[in-house]
């Protein structure tokens, strides 16, 4: 059961997802390589799971009964990443370690380097499949913890994909929930140029799955449709999540270069500085 | 004579020994592991009966689930519940998985650290008449190339079901590779079985080559080395059904004793079991080796025998080989 967001808890998370797009912009630079736009879009997301939705315990992260939250395109760990340490998983300090020797925070996540991270992933198309699994389990074992994927708009282009929307359509994998991050930009471009994925609505329909729109950086909006996909008992939800790649840091905003790069130390002071003005902004609403 | 500590099949020279194809194995081993343990599950991508998974299906219908033709989403979705308590087998021909799915398997289920086994069957020319399209001759390379996976080939049916119920014991990916067409069973019911050990199925007194063989093929290393002997040259004939652990000890002590080895396998010659031995004695004991298997071609379609025979693989090469390594040595 997802508890009622309150005006204040939702400020609170609002605050939370800019403190998030700020360590992903100190751990990006630091790292020295790594992707930008997409980790930045997902911050409202990411905070919507791990400090409302998710069932979880950050200090026992193998909890038999937690909620699953499969990440599919693992290039954007950064925001899980910096959720994660937030939310108590490990420390802040670590987050500085990305991809760097020795450290458990894999350019791409590693389920058995983190505890906590349920897949490995970055090769595309896998986490659905991957989730449909964990799902078939907890459903043989009568467990109750729900499973959710967050999945790229880029990665629909993967035949895995389908393969793995069918399969759900078949069984009614009714305990999972799919949230595809629509930002429109891949590395090579946008997805309408690409790869056109449009309509993309209509395709997940014609495989069986109930499909839910919102506006993916609205916390308030983004919980709400989750608790009406908790609530789809014949069939798997996906709910494709209009997403800013790079919102918060205006030169990144929309932009498909952002998407596999980092910023480098003058653009990360910027970037900073307009997160911090947000921030500010927030918390004098709040006031 | 035969290793008599094995309790090898007695009638295995005859020719009416019994024959079943090493596929029929899995599924009873699979069908045996489903009733030992209920978190053993199984998945096929459109292959049940020919994987003989259909004996697991039909016991356990709620714990099988048919993927359709979509090997990548099968090996993800096994991936999955490997990470959650299960013990997914997953068959399928292996041309496909693990030949298609290859990246899949490698991040969700060996990197990823998921305990799923993987059942490529079809596999060798023993394929026959499919054509070398469903002729999987380079599995074992693609595999055993993994970190930790475990590559196992079993020789016969028998020791196909002991190995598919031994796995679903050990905790991490396991590929065992089947065949599709009947083949002589060597060993009984009795005949003990360990991963990472090889076994001396023939010995002549003081072999002069050791043949290393894997798979059915051993058979026909067997019946190779039976009529060398009443030719005079005498062989020891070791089955290899652990390609990965390899059982290094073994191959030291053997390469030690006779001093020269012919491999033999229904796989290409690159990588495969000739590959992991070349590899152990080149860092052990330098020893002349011979590599019988398809030699850097695909074959095709036709009946498994004549296939042997037209690639060089059949009694006669392995008797050609031993003689030629045997003049290498002597050199």
């Amino acid at each position: 059961m997802i508890a009622e967001l309150h005006d204040e808890k939702l400020k609170d998370l609002e605050i939370k997802a800019v403190k998030i797009r700020k360590l992903i912009i100190e751990m990006l630079v630091e790292a020295g390589s790594g992707h930008s736009a997409g980790p930045l879009g997902m911050a409202d997301i990411f905070t919507a799971f791990y400090f409302h939705i998710l069932k979880h315990e950050p200090k026992n992260p193998n909890w038999e009964d937690r909620d699953r939250l499969v990440l599919s395109n693992g290039h954007i760990c950064p925001v899980r990443y910096a959720t994660m340490a937030l939310s108590g998983y490990f420390p802040i300090e670590e987050l500085k370690t990305l991809r760097k020797i020795n450290s458990r925070l894999q350019g791409h996540p590693h389920r058995t380097a983190l505890p906590g991270v349920e897949t490995t992933s970055g090769p595309l198309g896998e986490g659905i499949s991957q989730a449909i699994g964990m799902a078939l389990a907890a459903k043989l074992n009568s467990k109750r913890h729900h499973i959710y994927c967050v999945a790229s708009d880029g990665e629909q282009q993967e035949g895995n994909t389908w393969e793995a929307a069918m399969f759900a359509g078949k069984y009614k994998i009714n305990n999972l929930t799919v949230i595809i991050d629509r930002n429109n930009i891949q590395i090579d471009g946008f997805t309408e140029n690409v790869m056109p994925l449009e309509p993309l609505r209509a395709k997940y329909e014609a495989f069986n799955w109930e499909v839910l729109e919102v506006d993916g950086n609205n916390i308030r909006a983004f919980v709400d449709a989750v608790k009406i996909a908790r609530a789809v008992f014949e069939k798997p939800t996906v709910i494709i999540a209009h997403t800013i790649p790079g919102l918060g840091v205006d030169f990144m905003e929309n932009r498909f270069e952002w998407h596999g790069i980092p910023p480098n130390p003058e653009q990360a002071k910027k970037a900073l500085e307009e997160l911090r003005t947000l921030q500010g902004k927030i918390e004098s609403e709040h006031q | 004579m035969l290793n008599p500590d094995l309790k090898l099949n007695p009638k295995l020279f005859d020719d009416d020994v019994e024959q079943k194809a090493t596929r029929e194995g899995y599924g009873d081993g699979l069908l045996e592991a489903g009733i030992k343990n209920p978190n053993v599950v199984a998945l096929t991508a459109d292959l049940s009966e020919s994987t003989k998974a259909n004996k697991f299906q039909e016991k356990f219908p709620d714990r099988f689930f048919e993927c359709g033709v979509a090997e990548q989403n099968m090996a993800a979705i096994a991936a999955g519940l490997g990470v959650s308590g299960k013990i997914p087998f997953m068959s399928s021909y292996a041309t496909f998985s693990p030949g298609k799915n290859w990246e899949t398997i490698r991040t969700t289920i060996i990197y990823n650290q998921s305990n799923v086994k993987i059942a490529g069957h079809h596999a060798g020319i023993m394929t026959g008449p499919d054509g070398a399209t469903h002729q999987a001759t380079e599995d074992i390379a693609m595999t055993r190339s993994w970190p930790w996976i475990k590559v196992i080939v079993p020789c016969d049916s028998l020791e196909a079901q002991k190995a598919t119920e031994k796995i679903s014991n050990i905790d991490g990916p396991v590929y065992i590779r089947l065949t599709r067409d009947k083949t002589p069973v060597m060993t009984t019911i009795e005949t003990p079985f360990e991963i990472g050990k090889i076994q001396i199925f023939w010995t002549s007194e003081n072999p002069v080559v050791t043949i290393l063989s894997t798979g059915y093929m051993t058979y026909y290393a067997l019946v190779a080395a039976k009529e060398l002997e009443q030719e005079g040259v005498k062989t020891a004939v070791a089955n290899v059904a652990s390609i990965k652990p390899l059982d290094e000890g073994t191959i030291l002590s053997l390469a030690q004793d006779s001093r020269a080895f012919v491999t033999v396998e229904d796989h290409q010659v690159m990588g495969g079991l000739g590959g992991a031995i070349a590899e152990c004695l080149a860092k052990t004991k330098p020893t002349p080796i011979e590599f019988i298997g398809l030699q850097d071609t695909f074959a095709e379609s036709g009946k498994p025998k004549e296939l042997l025979e037209k690639y060089g693989m059949g009694t006669k090469a392995i008797k050609d080989t031993v003689r030629k390594v045997i003049a290498r040595k002597n050199q």
